[in-house]
């Protein structure tokens, strides 16, 4: 299920300067000014991939956030190897490459002073895969809200299933929903936002169950890839096929809201929150 | 001529020997095989089996009635359920009529409202799960899968009924999960159950669908490794060379596979049985700490 793999934004170094070209609309953006303007590109308003940490950053308040389950990682339970090696070698460079140990950072902090639990996940580590470590940290925070009576909210970020642990990975769609079943049952308000992108197993489990679904600006959402659906059906298409704005009309999205508008907005929904 | 009956027991004996021994070596990309074989029993097959007066109910009471999906009351041995299934077909018709066994979400939604019905009897619910996948098509993305898909699993795991699943061929990926969330899981012992096909998994991490035999023995989808990893917890042994070579053995190991596990879920009351399979799927999964 985890078809979507390839990256969304180029970085280049020249001799001097660093610019980004922004995958969408190709015009080449200061590095500065990218990050000054939250990676989203000031030309057409691509919303480039940012990590976890980034975003808890943008959303929390400062000094809020607390970190919980970070003890976590993967486990190569089944011994995978594939053309290029093991799953093991794979999640260990992830590891060292983002100095985070899965696909998603949870904890709890405050929004423009209202509390609320939060699982961020990051598309630098495994394509922001769903594996056993990632189910396990998403089901610990729906865990924790439950516990403390308070709001969850979920940032996705994935290409769906981790392949790589076989059905492991597909049970934690089923794990992951029967946490936001029991925060259904005791009344717990539940977000989730949806970014780019947000594919296959994790579109089809927690990412599209919030009691608000939010997304970003042309997030790619979807549950089967393009590629397979043109098979399928035989015909082309069209351009906005499987969008943030293309599922809005369909009638999934509740909202789609600019990441600077992002903290302001979840403080506003979650200040309705009555108990 | 001139062979003694010794030496032929003898040579039926070393036949047998390596009869048994292929069969131990039996590579996870000959299950496939065997689950997909053209003549192995589906749903249909067991209804008229296992069980008696299957009452089906018909469509989502959203837009359509979706036949790669049925659903009904039905009777097995003294007991009633409300059974639940993937659809497939036995030739290009039937197929074709039933999109493979491939549901849109019209038929995940309706195997949620059979769900809910089940709740309102309170009877058990049997789902048969034989899909090769959810259905990837424009008209499933534009009404949207992945919601229908998630709306199950999360609804069924607060039914307030007994939920039996059982793969009896392809349990392939989201698409065999969406009926797939239950206090008991079993597996007939020559099918499949995996997060993407063995050629989609090829296809990405070895950049060739022709990898899929590797690809089907990395992903551990038989259900012998699959009740080693705790994610299924009972298999049913076929008779033979697979359910296909006996319908009449494997429907009779499935009847009764079904009516010992309600049994024992019988037991249980709404609490226990929802707190339970809370717990069931919490324990699921592997990482380090």
């Amino acid at each position: 299920m985890a078809w979507y793999t390839e990256p969304t934004v180029e970085k280049k170094t020249t001799q001097k300067k660093l610019w980004v070209k922004c995958k969408k609309c190709n015009s080449h953006i200061y590095e500065s000014e990218w990050i000054e303007n939250l990676n989203v590109c000031p030309n057409c308003n691509y919303h480039g991939s940012i990590t976890s940490y980034e975003r808890i950053n943008l959303i929390f308040d400062e000094n809020s956030f607390v970190e919980l389950f970070d003890n976590i990682s993967p486990k190569d339970s089944l011994k995978f190897n594939d053309l290029k090696g093991s799953y093991k070698d794979k999640y260990e460079t992830a590891i060292k490459k983002t100095g985070i140990s899965e696909s998603v950072v949870t904890g709890y902090g405050k929004i423009n002073g209202i509390p609320a639990v939060v699982a961020v996940m990051d598309f630098r580590f495994l394509g922001g895969s769903l594996g056993s470590g990632t189910g396990e940290k998403i089901l610990q925070a729906s865990n924790y809200a439950y516990d403390n009576n308070l709001p969850y909210i979920v940032f996705s970020a994935s290409g769906g299933a981790r392949m790589q642990e076989g059905a492991l990975s597909l049970m934690q769609m089923a794990k992951t929903c029967a946490g936001v079943a029991r925060l259904n049952k005791k009344n717990i308000p539940y977000i989730s936002v949806l970014t780019n992108p947000t594919t296959g197993g994790v579109s089809a489990s927690f990412a599209m169950m919030g009691d608000v679904n939010i997304a970003e600006p042309g997030a790619l959402i979807a549950f089967a890839g393009r590629r397979v659906i043109e098979q399928t059906i035989g015909e082309k298409l069209p351009d906005d096929f499987q969008t943030s704005e293309y599922l809005q009309d369909h009638g999934f999205v509740d909202s789609i809201v600019d990441r600077k508008d992002m903290k302001n907005y979840l403080s506003n929904i979650l200040s309705y929150y009555n108990r | 001529m001139g062979l003694s009956d010794k030496s032929v027991m003898e040579l039926e004996d070393v036949a047998l020997k390596e009869k048994k021994k292929s069969k131990k070596e039996q590579l996870p990309w000959d299950v496939v095989q065997i689950s997909r074989h053209p003549n192995r029993p589906i749903l249909q097959d067991y209804l008229s089996r296992v069980f008696d007066n299957f009452i089906e109910f018909h469509g989502d009471r959203f837009f359509s009635d979706d036949k790669a999906m049925i659903g009904g009351f039905a009777r097995i041995g003294n007991q009633k359920v409300m059974l639940i299934g993937h659809n497939k077909g036995k030739n290009t018709v039937e197929n074709i009529e039933r999109n493979f066994g491939m549901a849109k979400p019209d038929g995940y939604r309706k195997a949620l409202r059979l769900m809910k019905l089940a709740e309102r009897f309170n009877v058990p619910i049997v789902t048969f799960i034989d899909t090769p996948g959810a259905f990837p098509g424009l008209e499933a993305e534009e009404r949207g899968q992945a919601e229908a898909i998630a709306k199950n699993l999360t609804e069924m795991a607060s039914i307030e009924v007994p939920i039996v699943c059982l793969v009896i061929g392809e349990g392939g990926s989201g698409g065999a999960l969406g009926i797939g969330v239950g206090d008991r899981i079993l597996m007939l012992s020559n099918s499949i159950y995996s997060v993407i096909s063995p050629e989609g998994c090829a296809s990405i991490l070895w950049r060739d669908a022709k990898f899929a035999p590797d690809a089907a023995a990395a992903m551990n989808i038989t259900a012998k490794a699959l009740h080693h990893h705790g994610v299924i917890d009972e298999i049913i042994k076929e008779p033979g060379e697979g359910a296909h070579s006996d319908y009449e053995t494997t429907a009779r190991d499935v009847k009764e596979a079904i009516i010992k596990n309600l049994k024992s879920l019988s037991r249980l009351s709404n609490e226990e049985l929802i707190q339970k399979r809370f717990e069931k799927y919490s324990g699921i999964g592997k990482f380090s700490i």
